[in-house]
């Protein structure tokens, strides 16, 4: 689905990732930690074509990443959820209007139906804040709006960038959860998080796959949870 | 770029349209342009079309004719003017040849000398005047029998008055239709800057636009849709301005001369109506010529 073969990027004088290979299965779930600054944000960049490796080869959905032109990215991307760290809203559009955002680039926006984002927004408990502009949302509304708004063209891959950094343990284990759904779902899941508890808690809910950048390096982190 | 993408850029799509924060200097400036070139290019064009029927109308109207002046003593004068006018009656393009009377002669002159000039009494030459038929005038030829025949006889077939006056106005015309390119290419180069300065304001939204699958068309429509529409509305209203303008000029008269025939006659009227169109085109290429290049240097 997304595979990483020694994959490196520098950025200015110093390389942030080494030879790095990873393959995410289909239907796999995978936490990526590391310290902060480790490469984890960079990785995932790559992985969605925000950044080209310096070196090394990165395919997804059997597609060269290096070879594509911006249209085939923006294809791409589509087949890709991504939550960002700092979620990403467009603060002059409505929660509703920035979750269906990726529906309206991709021309489907006609044909979404407004129960199914009500529905989408239900899931994750903000059926209620529709109108709501974005700087009116708490830490969490965020987090899980920007959840929303990466699976609502249903794509293969999720991932999720710190997802719970900005909430309390309560919200970290909802947005868990919906991200353990959706896996279950038959999406493929790569959280990146430095929150040790947030994998310790997923351990009764989910088998995963715990992989720590560790010196520009990628390293199984030990047994599956 | 083909018909299908163009009709798509245009169609409004009131959720689309709101991707982009609908603010900023951009739009005024952008309204104020198309506003103030397209109030520009409504004189520019009455001023090319007027040119233009003036040198038709110089043109059409000495091209027909020519004259005929007899220089010769007084005892000669009227002998040579039956010969000259045996001479044309017999010449092929001449459709018609008279000498002109006495009091016409005095008309021509009193605008110069006052209406009561003793023409008896002053050495004026007669003049004839020729009009000319098929298959045309050939003053060479003409010239030639009338020197042998009629030895004071000179012919004028107005070209020496009628081709400067003619380029003039050409000219007149030709400055009319480049000020109008000149108008265009201003207008075109303003509203490069203004999205320029749109697409630059507005780069971190089009990067979350393309992270979540945005191809560069939906990008570029969403602002190339924006500025079309303005340029369009903002000449919409320099034109009304500028047709507003035309009709408060003067009516076209004799004595007024050129400058009271500068404005609009029959079709004419409705050329200015194109000029909204071609702002709008004008807009819709400046715009989506900025938006790729920049939405290439943001890739």
């Amino acid at each position: 689905m997304i595979e990483l073969e020694n994959v490196s990027y520098t950025y200015g004088d110093g390389e942030l990732l080494s030879d790095v290979s990873l393959h995410l299965q289909p239907g796999s779930f995978h936490f990526l930690t590391g310290p902060s600054g480790a490469g984890k944000t960079t990785l995932l960049k790559l992985c969605y074509g925000a950044l080209l490796a310096t070196s090394g080869r990165l395919s997804a959905f059997e597609q060269d990443i290096a070879r594509l032109d911006r249209d085939q990215m923006a294809l791409l991307r589509r087949r890709i959820g991504v939550v960002h760290q700092d979620c990403r809203f467009l603060d002059h559009m409505t929660l509703a209007e920035n979750v269906a955002l990726p529906l309206m680039v991709s021309g489907k926006g006609e044909n979404a139906q407004k129960e199914d984002l009500l529905e989408l927004l239900n899931w994750v408990g903000l059926g209620t804040r529709l109108d709501a502009l974005p700087p009116e949302l708490s830490g969490g509304e965020r987090q899980r709006a920007a959840l929303a708004r990466a699976v609502i063209l249903s794509p293969d891959v999720v991932l999720a960038d710190e997802p719970t950094g900005n909430v309390d343990w309560e919200m970290s284990q909802r947005l868990l959860r919906l991200l353990v759904e959706l896996n279950k779902m038959g999406k493929t899941v790569l959280i990146a998080t430095h929150d040790l508890s947030l994998i310790r808690a997923a351990k009764s809910q989910v088998q995963a796959r715990v992989l720590r950048i560790s010196q520009r390096q990628i390293q199984l982190a030990g047994a599956d949870l | 770029m083909n018909k299908g993408t163009i009709r798509s850029m245009l169609v409004r799509d009131k959720r689309a349209d709101r991707v982009v924060p609908p603010s900023g200097y951009t739009a005024q400036l952008t309204l104020f342009v198309s506003g103030a070139m397209a109030f520009l290019a409504v004189f520019a064009l009455a001023l090319s079309l007027a040119s233009g029927r003036l040198a038709d109308r110089w043109a059409s109207e000495l091209a027909g004719a020519a004259t005929l002046r007899i220089n010769a003593p007084a005892e000669q004068l009227s002998a040579q003017t039956e010969a000259a006018l045996t001479v044309l009656a017999q010449t092929p393009g001449v459709a018609s040849a008279r000498a002109l009377a006495a009091e016409e002669q005095v008309a021509l002159l009193s605008p110069w000398f006052g209406p009561d000039l003793p023409l008896d009494t002053l050495p004026i030459p007669q003049l004839i005047e020729i009009i000319e038929g098929e298959p045309g005038l050939d003053t060479a030829g003409l010239r030639l029998r009338l020197g042998a025949e009629v030895p004071g006889a000179v012919l004028d077939d107005h070209s020496r008055w009628r081709e400067p006056l003619v380029e003039a106005a050409n000219s007149l015309r030709r400055l009319g239709w480049v000020s109008i390119l000149l108008i265009g290419g201003a207008t075109a180069a303003m509203i490069t800057l203004a999205a320029n300065a749109s697409l630059a304001a507005n780069a971190q939204i089009i990067e979350v636009l393309r992270l979540v699958g945005a191809r560069d068309r939906f990008i570029a429509s969403a602002f190339v849709r924006r500025f079309t529409y303005r340029a369009f509305f903002g000449a919409l209203v320099g034109v009304l301005f500028g047709m507003t303008g035309v009709l408060l000029l003067p009516e076209a008269s004799v004595e007024g001369g050129f400058l009271t025939g500068l404005g609009f006659q029959g079709v004419g009227w409705l050329l200015p109506a194109l000029i909204p169109l071609l702002g709008a085109a004008v807009a819709f290429l400046a715009t989506w010529t900025a938006a790729a290049r920049k939405l290439k240097e943001l890739s």
